[in-house]
């Protein structure tokens, strides 16, 4: 009998194997990007603190009862209506804003178009948002809310940077994300967060218990 | 010359052999990109709320979530305001110890611009993220995000 070689071992379905645990990755992968609706809290305050006396008219009063339903400054609303009417509250400028860190008097707000009613906030950077909700209010409702009241902050910081920069916020900021050590997006990122900042405070919530 | 005179064949076959090295490329690509979720959900996978202004969240190591939802086991009760903290069911007073514990594990300097991610069912009760709430800012935890996913109603 003649000698044989050592038979080469058959590597044909290596590439079968290889293509079953591959198929498995790519089944279980999940390239899931956590996003979500980002909040800073205040810090604690100190024991003794007292709260700033802020006038009526500077809050806009947002309560969400057990039932999911909105009031909105005392009147009852759909959440639809929520983001035209904390637009017309920020943007009413109906006084002077808040004096500056560094003692400059406050100014009147001149981007705002609102109708500078006596009776609604002085300011942007004075208007101050107030979430109540009860205890037992669907979590998917709150952030509804939430999100109405950006909503509404995004609608006029577009706007503005629309009129300033010719380019809506968005874009600016995206513009900044990609490019971080220009100074001249960022300012222009600080000038438009300035002019409308969020002020949305949560107020300790109702409850019926 | 007949020695030098070759069979006709017909088309050559395509070579495989190198087939198994870009399978195994891709392989390696999905197996490195691939993460195991690493706590075991011991609540039901919360129905996540949906919200037009969402922003990502970036750096995922320097992240803790927080997940609130019904439990699976019914011993837990069957409300959706069980709060989850690593592997198991905890109440609010638990959070302090379980946001000490996720700081020592970065570097100090990180631990400013650490987040705490809430993922609450939709169906969860304002309260209970109320009183995570107030436990995050006792320790100073002041960076949250509300998971939401991204919807576009336009």
């Amino acid at each position: 009998m003649a000698r044989r070689e050592n038979p080469e071992i058959n590597a044909g379905s290596m590439a079968d194997i290889a293509f079953l645990l591959l198929i498995f990755f790519l089944v279980t992968t999940t390239m899931n990007v956590d996003s979500g609706v980002s909040k800073k809290l205040s810090e604690k305050p100190p024991p003794n603190y007292e709260p700033p006396i802020i006038k009526e008219r500077n809050i806009f009063e947002v309560n969400i009862n057990r039932k999911n339903e909105l009031l909105v400054e005392k009147e009852r609303m759909e959440l639809k209506d929520l983001k035209a009417a904390a637009v017309k509250f920020i943007d009413n400028g109906g006084g002077i804003g808040k004096p500056g860190e560094d003692g400059t008097p406050g100014t009147a707000c001149d981007y705002c178009q609102g109708e500078r009613l006596e009776t609604s906030s002085d300011h942007p950077n004075k208007a101050v948002i107030s979430v109540q909700s009860d205890r037992g209010t669907e979590y998917g409702t709150y952030i509804a809310v939430q999100n109405e009241l950006l909503k509404a902050y995004r609608e006029l910081r577009d706007r503005l940077c629309r009129e300033r920069y010719n380019m809506s916020f968005t874009e600016l900021e995206e513009a900044y994300k990609d490019d971080k050590n220009n100074e001249d997006l960022k300012k222009k990122v600080e000038d438009i967060k300035i002019s409308y900042p969020q002020i949305i405070s949560d107020a300790e919530p109702t409850s019926a218990e | 010359m007949s020695k030098f005179k070759k069979k006709k064949k017909g088309m050559p076959a395509v070579n495989t052999a190198s087939l198994p090295d870009i399978v195994f490329m891709l392989l390696f690509f999905f197996m490195v990109t691939t993460t195991m979720r690493e706590t075991d959900l011991v609540i039901d996978t919360p129905r996540l709320p949906s919200a037009t202004e969402v922003k990502k969240l970036e750096h995922k190591s320097l992240v803790s979530t927080i997940y609130v939802g019904k439990p699976k086991d019914v011993k837990y009760g069957t409300s959706f305001n069980r709060i989850q903290l690593n592997d198991k069911i905890a109440t609010p007073e638990d959070i302090p110890a379980f946001i000490y514990n996720e700081r020592s594990k970065r570097a100090e300097e990180e631990v400013p611009y650490m987040t705490t991610s809430i993922k609450a069912d939709r169906e969860s009760n304002v309260g209970v993220i109320t009183d995570i709430r107030l436990k995050l800012r006792d320790v100073n935890a002041l960076k949250i995000s509300y998971s939401a996913a991204k919807s576009s109603d336009y």
